[in-house]
């Protein structure tokens, strides 16, 4: 107990308050398990979004290797679905209003995932402050809510991204009956996906940022207020 | 051990801001408390108790005067060094628990130890040791909502002893118990301080605390009204009591 009695002075106060990744994760985790229908809710709406994200996405895809393969014979039905062929002549593009409605839609995911935070941080102020009175730094609640977005993230918009998959190649084999699909490659439409996936995650990424800030910036103090 | 002073209060005042009164809560308090002393703030509420509770917590900085916690001034401290200080040198116990209600009451004793960068499985076997300290070596697996009020203190006071701190600050830590509860806290807190060494440090409104406490600080109107060492307190606190009971 006394072993740096006999030196006074700033020499004993250190600085190292560590939290290990893996504690980190498995925390993040515990969190989100516990908190399973609040997490649902933050993580449908990511779904939805990057759903329709992907399905734009892996839609276009579609479209442009069916052109790629049939050239002008697949053009009367896929102007037909909204697309046109550019100026050059080589390649497809969606409608403008496809890229406003795909801007729209992960503006409102955006701002959903910043309310859902928004609340949950709200709700956990006592255990953030009862954390910072155990010594957390601010870091370790950022990178606990970082982490858990970065779950939500990858778990909703994958989630998201195959949903668009699967239901554009659906909505591709309705719609384009008529066409030879063999030799369509799949490749460019996992790209898509993947493309929708990074976007999802990045989406919920920032979407938590202010909230997390918020929630690192709490003072212990909070604590020793009235229960309410 | 040398008895040296592990709280140094140094005329310490704080003022606060209400609309745009400044309100004086604290006019300059002195206080030291010895390693090992088991010391009780009593006031009544709005008496700035809770206030220089904080302070002493380093949750709450003077406006002037100065603290040190032994014999660090800890306004001078950086946001890591004051984490520092929260996670190794103090423990807390509150009110109302304050557990974190998501993790287990094991859980709960071994985060302080995983902040301070101890091994997990080290952590978990002193988790259990303290907890089998405190009377509890069964539930640690429960969650704080699964535990009655004084269970959960219990696990509040494994969780404030984790990384061996030199005070445990216990803010009216039988407040939210029972009587008998309360009762068995307290002696609880008196063991911790008897068999540790630690000192305690508690703001209280429960006579039963007096009768542990070597000294009482009572404070009123932002300064300290008078200090009693607990010889004094033996005879006085029958009158205190009448006197509290009648009011």
């Amino acid at each position: 107990m006394s072993v740096a009695t006999d030196r006074p002075g700033s020499g004993k106060i250190s600085r190292q308050i560590v939290l290990p990744w893996g504690k980190s994760l498995s925390m993040a985790i515990n969190s989100l398990r516990i908190r399973f229908f609040r997490s649902l809710v933050t993580t449908f709406s990511l779904v939805l979004a990057i759903a329709f994200l992907g399905f734009t996405l892996t839609g276009s895809a579609v479209a442009r290797e069916l052109f790629r393969l049939h050239g002008e014979a697949a053009l009367p039905l896929l102007s037909s679905a909204g697309y046109a062929v550019d100026a050059a002549g080589h390649g497809l593009s969606a409608g403008a209003k496809e890229l406003w409605l795909i801007a729209l839609s992960l503006l409102v995911c955006t701002v959903g995932i910043v309310n859902a935070q928004l609340m949950s941080v709200t709700e956990r102020f006592r255990e953030i402050g009862i954390m910072k009175c155990l010594g957390a730094l601010d870091r370790i609640i950022l990178r606990l809510f970082l982490l858990e977005a970065l779950i939500v993230g990858v778990v909703g918009s994958g989630a998201g991204a195959l949903l668009g998959l699967s239901a554009s190649l659906a909505a591709s084999l309705l719609h384009y009956a008529a066409l030879d699909f063999s030799g369509l490659s799949l490749a460019p439409l996992l790209a898509q996906a993947g493309k929708a996936w990074a976007t999802g995650v990045g989406l919920s990424l920032l979407g938590v940022l202010y909230p997390a800030i918020l929630a690192a910036k709490l003072q212990p103090i909070i604590v020793m207020r009235e229960e309410h | 051990m040398d008895r040296h002073s592990i709280v140094r209060v140094v005329g310490v005042t704080k003022t606060f801001t209400l609309g745009k009164m400044p309100v004086q809560v604290l006019r300059g308090v002195d206080l030291e408390v010895a390693a090992g002393e088991y010391l009780s703030i009593m006031g009544p509420s709005g008496s700035g108790k809770s206030t220089l509770f904080n302070m002493i917590g380093g949750l709450d900085k003077p406006t002037s005067g100065r603290v040190f916690i032994d014999e660090v001034d800890i306004s001078q401290l950086d946001a890591y060094e004051l984490a520092w200080l929260r996670n190794r040198k103090i423990g807390y116990i509150f009110q109302t628990f304050n557990l974190i209600p998501v993790m287990s009451a094991l859980e709960n004793v071994t985060l302080p130890m995983i902040f301070a960068g101890m091994q997990s499985d080290h952590a978990v076997d002193k988790g259990r040791a303290l907890l089998d300290l405190v009377g509890l070596g069964e539930r640690f697996l429960h969650k704080p909502a699964e535990l009655s009020g004084g269970q959960q203190q219990r696990v509040a006071i494994a969780r404030a002893l984790a990384n061996d701190p030199a005070i445990i600050l216990a803010d009216e830590p039988t407040g939210n118990l029972d009587s008998s509860t309360g009762e068995e806290i307290i002696a609880l807190l008196q063991k911790m301080s008897g068999e540790r060494g630690v000192t305690i440090i508690s703001a209280t409104h429960d006579f039963k605390m007096l009768n542990v406490s070597d000294r009482v600080v009572w404070i009123r109107d932002g300064r300290i009204d008078r200090i009693e060492n607990r010889d004094e307190l033996s005879i006085s606190i029958g009158t205190i009591q009448e006197r509290h009971e009648t009011a």
